[in-house]
C-alpha cells in the first residue's frame, strides 16, 4: 500500500472519497512545485505587502498591561489586514496557486464569513469565479458578510443540511468539489481537512509567528514568554505558534470555545471534550457521540463553531507542546467589550476568546514577562450579535 | 471466503442499497427480506452517519431520519443477525469511517462477522489509507470493497489488484443520486480493471431506471441502485415493501435482458 501522507503523529492523513484523491494529489504536486518557486514566492510577497498590508502591526497594549498588572502584553494585529482578518494570508496563497494550476473557479466554506469574504476578495482580484458555502444559521447571524461576499462577486450558497453551520458548509464544499474539480480548487480556510491542506494553510499562515518573532526581537531583543490565539479549526493559532515550536521557552496557548460551558451540552471545546476520530478528511479530535456521530456544537462565535480541530494542534496537545484552554461565551463577550474600551480596538468575537484568556493569565505573570496575543480579526461583523447578546436592540 | 462471490453467479447482479433504520428497523428488516426474495443478489445496508459527504440529498435525508429515530450501529448488528436466520443473501455494510473507528475496528469487525456481514464499503477511506481497516476486516473474513471513480485513471490498476469481493465502479463525478444520463465511459474504466484482475465489477451512482440498469449491465457484472430505492421507501409509506419488491424484480430482469 502507498505511504501514509501528511501525518502529525497519529493525526492527519487523507480520508477522502476516491473521486477526490486525484484532486488532492494534483494540489499537493502543484504546491510542492510552486512553494519553492522564487517567482511564486515573489508574487505572493508582493500581494501580502502591497494588497493585504503586511506586515501587520505588533502593538504594545500599554493600558491593558497596566490594568492587568502583570505580563507586558503585545497584540498581533491581524485585524488590520485587508478584509479584516488573518484569513487573507492563506487565501492569497491558495488563490494564486489555483491560478497557477490553471483553475478558473474557487469554492470555499465559511463560518463567520471571514474566510468567505477573503476568498471572494482574492477571487475578484485574480479574476476567478467564486462560490461560497455557508451554513444557513451562519448566513443569518452574519448577514452583513453574506452581502459583502456578494458585493465582491461571489455566489453564496446557504447550506440547510445537518446543523446548518460550519461543519455542514465543509460537507457541502467537499461534495461540490467532488463533482467539479477540473476547473475548480477548493480553498480550505483552516489547518484542517485532508493532507495537504493542513500543511498548506499552516505554511501560508506561519508568517504571523515569523513576524511576531522579528518584531519583538526588534522591540524587546528577546522571545516572548507566551503566545496565544483562539482555536476553531486552528489556522491563526497554527500560524502564530509554528515559528515558536522549536523555541521551547515559549509557551503556546490555544483558546477554544466553551460556549455556555465545557460541562454543558452547548459548547465547541474539541480539545476538552473531543475524542479521536476520522472526519473531514483527517484523523483528529472530534466532538462526537458513542457511535461516532458528529455532535452539534455551539459557540457564540460562528468561526469557532466547529466540532473538530486541525491535526497538528491535536498533536501539539498530545505532546504537551501547546496548551489548550476553554473560554465561555460570556468571558469572550466581556473581553470583546474590554478591549474595545481599554485599547479602542474592537476584536472579532473569535479573537476575543484569546483576549479573555490573556485577562486571566497576565495578572499571574510577572512584569518582566512578555505575552503576545493574536487578534485574528476585527469585530465590526460581530457588533450586532453582541448587542443582541446584551439585549440591546439596534437596527442591523 | 465471504458469500459475495455468490452474488455474481446468477447472471448480472442486481445490488440494492437501503439506509438501515429508515424509517425504522422493523421496516428495514422486511425490506431486506423482500429484496432477497425478489432477485437482489447482494444487499447494501447503510449505517447512517451524521455527515455523509459522499451522499446526495436523498440518502442524506434518509440518514437524518434514521438517526432521528434512534438507529445505532448495535441495532443494525442485531438486525443482520435476525435476517441471517432467514436468508443467505450476501449482505454488506456501507458507512463512513468514523462510526467504525469510534466503535473500535476490532470490535466492529468481530461483531459484523458474527452477525453475518460479508463486506463493507467505506467511501471516505481511499486505497492509501485502507490498511488500518483491511488488517482487521481480513482477520474476520469481511471483504473491504474498494471503489474506483471516473477520475481514478492510473490508480485503477493498483486498486483493482488489491480488490476483495467486488469492485465498486463509481459511474459519475460528485455524490450519490439519481441522474438522467451517465456520461462517463464506465466500460473503459472496467477494461482497465480487466487487464489486471478478474474481480467482479459493479457500477453504482446515478442508476435509477431499467434502461440504465440494462445499459450498465452490458459493460459490467452488476448494477448498484441506492437513491432511487431510498426515495421509493420515503415516498411509499406502508406500501414500501410491495413497491420495492416489484422495483427490484424489474431491475434484476432489466439487467439481464
Amino acid at each position: 500500500m502507498g505511504e501514509k501522507k501528511g501525518r502529525y503523529g497519529d493525526f492527519g492523513g487523507q480520508y477522502v472519497p476516491e473521486t477526490l484523491m486525484p484532486a488532492i494529489h494534483e494540489l499537493e504536486e502543484a504546491y510542492n512545485k510552486y512553494s519553492n518557486d522564487p517567482e511564486f514566492k515573489k508574487e505572493l510577497t508582493t500581494l501580502l505587502n502591497e494588497y493585504a498590508g503586511r506586515p501587520s502591526l505588533l502593538y504594545y497594549a500599554e493600558k491593558m498591561t497596566k490594568d492587568l498588572g502583570g505580563a507586558k502584553i503585545y497584540l498581533k494585529r491581524e485585524d488590520l489586514n485587508h478584509t479584516g482578518s488573518h484569513k487573507i494570508n492563506n487565501v492569497l496563497g491558495q488563490v494564486l496557486l489555483a491560478k497557477k494550476m490553471g483553475k478558473k473557479r474557487v469554492i470555499a466554506e465559511t463560518g463567520a464569513g471571514q474566510h468567505g469574504v477573503a476568498t471572494a476578495t482574492a477571487a475578484a482580484l485574480m479574476d476567478m469565479e467564486c462560490e461560497i458555502f455557508m451554513g444557513k444559521t451562519d448566513t443569518e447571524r452574519q448577514a452583513l458578510n453574506v452581502y459583502r461576499m456578494e458585493l465582491l462577486g461571489a455566489k453564496v450558497h446557504p447550506v440547510s443540511t445537518g446543523t446548518m453551520t460550519l461543519k455542514d458548509a465543509v460537507n457541502e464544499a467537499m461534495r461540490e468539489w467532488a463533482g467539479r474539480m477540473d476547473d475548480t480548487l477548493y480553498v480550505l480556510g483552516s489547518v484542517m481537512g485532508p493532507h495537504p491542506f493542513p500543511m498548506i494553510v499552516r505554511d501560508f499562515q506561519k508568517i504571523i509567528g515569523e513576524e511576531i518573532k522579528a518584531q519583538l526581537m526588534e522591540r524587546e531583543g528577546r522571545l516572548p514568554d507566551v503566545v496565544m490565539a483562539c482555536v476553531g479549526g486552528g489556522s491563526n493559532a497554527m500560524g502564530t505558534f509554528y515559528d515558536f515550536i522549536k523555541d521551547e521557552s515559549v509557551k503556546l496557548i490555544g483558546c477554544e470555545a466553551a460556549g455556555e460551558g465545557v460541562d454543558t451540552p452547548r459548547n465547541a471545546a474539541t480539545i476538552a471534550n473531543g475524542k479521536l476520530g476520522v472526519f473531514h478528511g483527517m484523523k483528529s479530535l472530534f466532538c462526537q457521540n458513542e457511535y461516532g456521530q458528529i455532535d452539534e456544537v455551539y459557540s457564540i462565535s460562528a468561526g469557532l463553531d466547529y466540532p473538530g480541530i486541525g491535526p497538528e494542534h491535536a498533536m501539539l496537545n498530545e505532546t504537551g507542546r501547546a496548551q489548550y484552554v476553554s473560554i465561555t461565551d460570556e468571558e469572550a463577550v466581556s473581553a470583546f467589550e474590554y478591549l474595545s474600551r481599554v485599547e479602542g480596538i474592537i476584536p472579532a468575537i473569535e479573537s476575543s476568546h484569546a483576549v479573555a484568556y490573556a485577562r486571566k493569565l497576565a495578572p499571574t505573570m510577572s512584569k518582566d514577562q512578555i505575552m503576545v496575543v493574536t487578534v485574528s480579526g476585527r469585530g465590526d461583523k460581530d457588533v450586532a450579535a453582541i448587542a443582541r447578546y446584551r439585549g440591546v436592540k439596534i437596527f442591523d | 471466503m465471504s458469500r459475495i462471490h455468490k452474488a455474481f453467479e446468477n447472471g448480472k447482479a442486481f445490488i440494492p442499497f437501503l439506509t438501515g433504520g429508515d424509517p425504522d428497523i422493523a421496516t428495514t428488516e422486511k425490506l431486506i427480506l423482500a429484496m432477497a426474495e425478489n432477485g437482489a443478489d447482494l444487499i447494501e445496508i447503510g449505517i447512517p452517519f451524521s455527515d455523509p459527504i459522499a451522499e446526495g440529498p436523498v440518502i442524506q435525508e434518509a440518514d437524518e431520519r434514521a438517526l432521528k429515530n434512534g438507529c445505532t450501529t448495535d441495532d443494525l448488528f442485531e438486525l443482520v443477525k435476525r435476517v441471517r436466520t432467514k436468508t443467505e443473501v450476501p449482505l454488506i455494510f456501507m458507512t463512513y469511517y468514523n462510526p467504525v473507528f469510534s466503535y473500535g475496528n476490532e470490535r466492529f469487525f468481530k461483531n459484523a462477522s458474527e452477525a453475518g456481514i460479508d463486506g463493507i464499503i467505506v467511501p471516505d477511506v481511499p486505497f492509501e489509507e485502507s490498511d488500518e481497516i483491511r488488517s482487521v476486516s481480513k482477520k474476520y473474513g469481511v471483504d473491504l470493497i474498494n471503489m474506483i471513480a471516473p477520475t481514478s485513471d492510473e490508480r485503477i490498476e493498483k486498486i483493482a489488484k488489491a480488490a476483495e469481493g467486488f469492485l465498486y465502479c463509481v459511474s459519475s463525478l460528485g455524490v450519490t443520486g439519481v441522474r438522467e444520463k451517465i456520461t462517463t465511459n464506465v466500460g473503459e474504466m472496467i477494461e482497465k480493471v480487466r487487464k489486471v484482475s478478474d474481480i467482479p465489477c459493479a457500477i453504482g451512482f446515478g442508476i435509477s431506471n431499467p434502461e440504465q440498469a440494462h445499459t450498465m449491465a452490458q459493460v459490467s457484472d452488476g448494477v448498484i441502485v441506492g437513491s432511487a430505492i431510498v426515495r421509493l421507501i420515503a415516498e411509499s409509506g406502508n406500501e414500501a415493501v410491495e413497491k420495492v419488491s416489484s422495483y427490484v424484480k424489474e431491475m434484476k430482469a432489466a439487467a439481464n435482458k
